[in-house]
């Protein structure tokens, strides 16, 4: 490596850290949305850098739509022990319990949905005027567009057409009260440079990423996880597999890879190989082509 | 840990942005499409999802152009109507490539994909030669001081391969860039449609010598990018975290905007223009000898004196300028006009201001690089030369020599849009 040079990812990492810092001076009550998952995993990581050595001046928002993955909230509860920071739960049951959102029925029903409602009503709540999300610009196409610093009206709507430009690297924060921010800090990365950032910095991941054995059914092509809450088809038949996630979110949307990948580096040499993006096991995308276009046009992530 | 990876093949890679501007008829998205496709940055469902859509737009073949399609209301239009940002890796580099639209009416688009590029790839069908479009791009991507400028003379199939059409376009662009201050200029004869010299060398064209786009992606120096003469670090938030384990820990975070900043280096800190020494840069878990651009790193010093956002830690004889007065190139990017003697917000670095636009000098026609001393009249898409008062005095370097302290934009206070942004040139 040259003298004055940075490799691929310390300058990524830089560029997320002055974004988390752009942040911290610019908003008065941020928030860091984690979800369990590796790329908001990362993102704390950031943030620890970010601000050490102080804490992260803002509270992480989980958004616990009651359908996540036990060993996602035991390695939450862990990470926010371990880094002293402060939690903030937002419960998809209560929105539910309080009529702010219908449950779905049927046997596609996922809860990914009413999060939006849940989301929006826990900003309001506590008043948050930025929440910092893991969103990543390879992801999806409606992501490709889509702003470092993105606004969002009072009603936590994203409008494609009217995003305010973004040059070099000056963000500008500025909103009417009421208003918020939705911050990529990790917009430029893809899926391989988090898996080797991971990698690279020792990252600890929740066990779900690894391989294990687990109760499985085939839905349309993807593996999902069985729980008591999912409703078969009278075709799908419970199955043991061994298998891990590549993303994680809700039990009801995220789909398992057949996979005996146990370590980092067998993850990579998996991820290289692959020829499905990660999203492509998503069930919650594969509703329509511009799918998450629609969510996000509603205030989802 | 590094090690490892480069001996995996998980090399210690470059990043290298670049942008693209053109319009759906001069084979842009062709080319995006074959620079991911032959790079083998597809994936299997998004290729079945492009191949879906092709046949049921009643597409004979499968059009790579719609892998860079992206939000509903432009498939249904099948225009691009903003900057959109895709990713490919070579073992060499990672790249991101700025997707902008190319026709005049998105002359903010250009800019905003040409101000973070290490590289511009210019568009040319070899049918046409060099046009109005080949000027605006070529304009947008010098002004926005794109070290590298890449000409693809594209639909060589369309003119037989022609050495001779090859050679009269690059002579004719040769000539035209003397109006540029463009820096490094790469010519490559291709067919995106084809694939011939964008990631595989042409047989056809067995007269072209030169590299493949793909090579010259690879290979272009961007080190040189960075200003590597001017120390210049922005404070961007103050780091205090009073705790128990750190009770008088204070430390200046921000990201290196230039120069290169060492352990007990004297410091000026602006504009209070205080000496202090550099006691240490801090990283995560170390501590660093040394930072460059674009490091981001926290940073303390022996004395203590009061900093805050928007100071800025340089060095004894190579000083920004400190003024209130600048000249600037502005692009308007805005559907309500710039007002004379207007007041905006202004972000520049880690500083927000306030100013009023004082006068208009000229307007640039983006076609043809006249000026104009005469018309004021800054409308959306236009490029013109102006000059602020701002309410404190900024430091400064001109754009030229510092694409991070020569850059600025500025916000109408009533709706907190981006409504213009601006390139220093004084100092």
């Amino acid at each position: 490596m040259k003298k004055y040079h940075l490799n691929h990812l310390r300058e990524l990492e830089s560029e997320s850290i002055y974004v988390m810092r752009e942040v911290a001076a610019q908003f008065e009550r941020p928030c860091l949305l984690f979800s369990g998952g590796k790329d908001s995993i990362v993102l704390v990581h950031l943030a620890r850098k970010a601000f050490h050595p102080s804490q992260i001046p803002f509270p992480l928002l989980h958004i616990d739509t009651g359908h996540n993955f036990q060993e996602a909230l035991d390695f939450r509860d862990q990470l926010v022990k371990k880094i002293g920071a402060r939690l903030v739960v937002g419960s998809v049951q209560e929105s539910i319990d309080k009529g702010r959102v219908t449950e779905e029925t049927g046997y596609s029903a996922s809860r990914n949905v009413l999060q939006t409602t849940t989301l929006l009503d826990t900003i309001a709540e506590h008043k948050f005027d930025a929440a910092i999300g893991g969103g990543r610009r390879d992801e999806e196409k409606a992501r490709a567009k889509e702003r470092f610093f993105s606004h969002r009206d009072e009603f936590g709507q994203w409008d494609p057409k009217n995003q305010r430009p973004e040059l070099w690297n000056i963000f500008n924060g500025k909103k009417n009260i009421g208003e918020h921010f939705r911050v990529f800090p990790i917009s430029n990365w893809t899926e391989m440079d988090i898996w080797q950032y991971i990698y690279m910095e020792n990252i600890e991941l929740p066990s779900l990423y690894y391989t294990h054995t687990r109760e499985v059914f085939n839905r349309d092509g993807v593996w999902l996880a069985y729980a008591p809450f999912m409703k078969l088809k009278p075709n799908e038949k419970v199955e043991v597999k061994t298998v891990r996630c590549r993303t994680v979110g809700d039990i009801t949307c995220t789909g398992l890879s057949l996979s005996t990948a146990n370590t980092l580096e067998e993850i990579i040499q998996e991820i290289a190989a692959t020829r499905v993006t990660e999203r492509g096991s998503r069930y919650d995308d594969l509703r329509s082509e511009a799918a998450m276009e629609d969510r996000k046009r509603e205030g989802y992530f | 840990m590094e090690e490892k990876f480069s001996s995996k093949g998980y090399l210690n890679m470059e990043l290298l942005r670049f942008t693209t501007a053109g319009s759906v008829d001069d084979g842009k998205s062709t080319l995006i499409g074959r620079l991911l496709y032959d790079s083998k940055s597809i994936f299997e469902d998004q290729l079945e999802a492009v191949k879906r859509a092709s046949i049921r737009r009643g597409n004979e073949r499968v059009d790579l152009a719609l892998l860079t399609d992206g939000l509903r209301a432009e498939r249904e239009q099948g225009i691009t109507i903003d900057v959109a940002y895709r990713y490919f890796a070579t073992p060499k580099r990672k790249f991101i490539i700025a997707d902008t639209p190319g026709h005049v009416q998105y002359t903010r688009n250009m800019v905003t994909g040409a101000s973070t590029a290490n590289a511009a790839i210019i568009l040319i069908d070899a049918r046409n030669g060099v046009t109005e479009q080949t000027c605006r791009h070529s304009y947008i991507a010098s002004l926005l001081e794109i070290k590298h400028l890449i000409i693809c003379i594209n639909k060589m199939d369309l003119v037989e391969f022609s050495q001779d059409v090859y050679e009269k376009i690059k002579d004719e662009f040769i000539l035209f860039s003397q109006k540029l201050n463009a820096r490094n200029i790469h010519f490559v004869p291709i067919s995106a449609l084809l694939g011939d010299n964008v990631v595989e060398p042409s047989a056809i064209m067995y007269w072209y010598k030169g590299g493949t786009l793909m090579h010259i992606l690879e290979t272009i120096d961007i080190v040189s990018d960075y200003n590597m003469e001017d120390p210049r670090f922005p404070v961007q938030y103050v780091i205090r975290p009073q705790s128990a384990d750190h009770p008088d820990y204070r430390g200046y975070a921000g990201r290196v905007d230039g120069g290169v900043f060492r352990k007990g280096d004297e410091i000026i800190v602006m504009p209070q223009q205080q000496r202090t020494v550099i006691e240490s840069i801090d990283s995560f878990h170390q501590t660093l000898d040394q930072a460059c651009p674009p490091m981001s790193v926290t940073i303390r010093v022996k004395d203590d004196i009061d900093i805050s956002r928007g100071d800025m830690f340089v060095r004894e004889g190579n000083l920004p300028s400190i003024t209130q007065d600048i000249t600037a190139m502005v692009c308007w990017m805005s559907e309500r006009p710039l007002q004379l003697n207007g007041k905006y917000a202004l972000k520049h670095t880690t500083k927000d201001v306030r100013c009023v636009i004082r006068d208009v000098l000229y307007k640039v026609n983006v076609n043809n690089l006249q000026q104009n001393h005469n018309d004021k009249n800054v409308t959306l898409n236009e490029i013109a030369c102006v000059s602020l008062r701002t309410t404190k005095p900024l430091l400064t370097d001109p754009y030229k020599r510092n694409r991070k302290t020569g850059s600025l934009i500025l916000i109408d206070e009533g709706t907190n849009n981006t409504v213009g942004v601006g390139m220093v040139m004084n100092s």
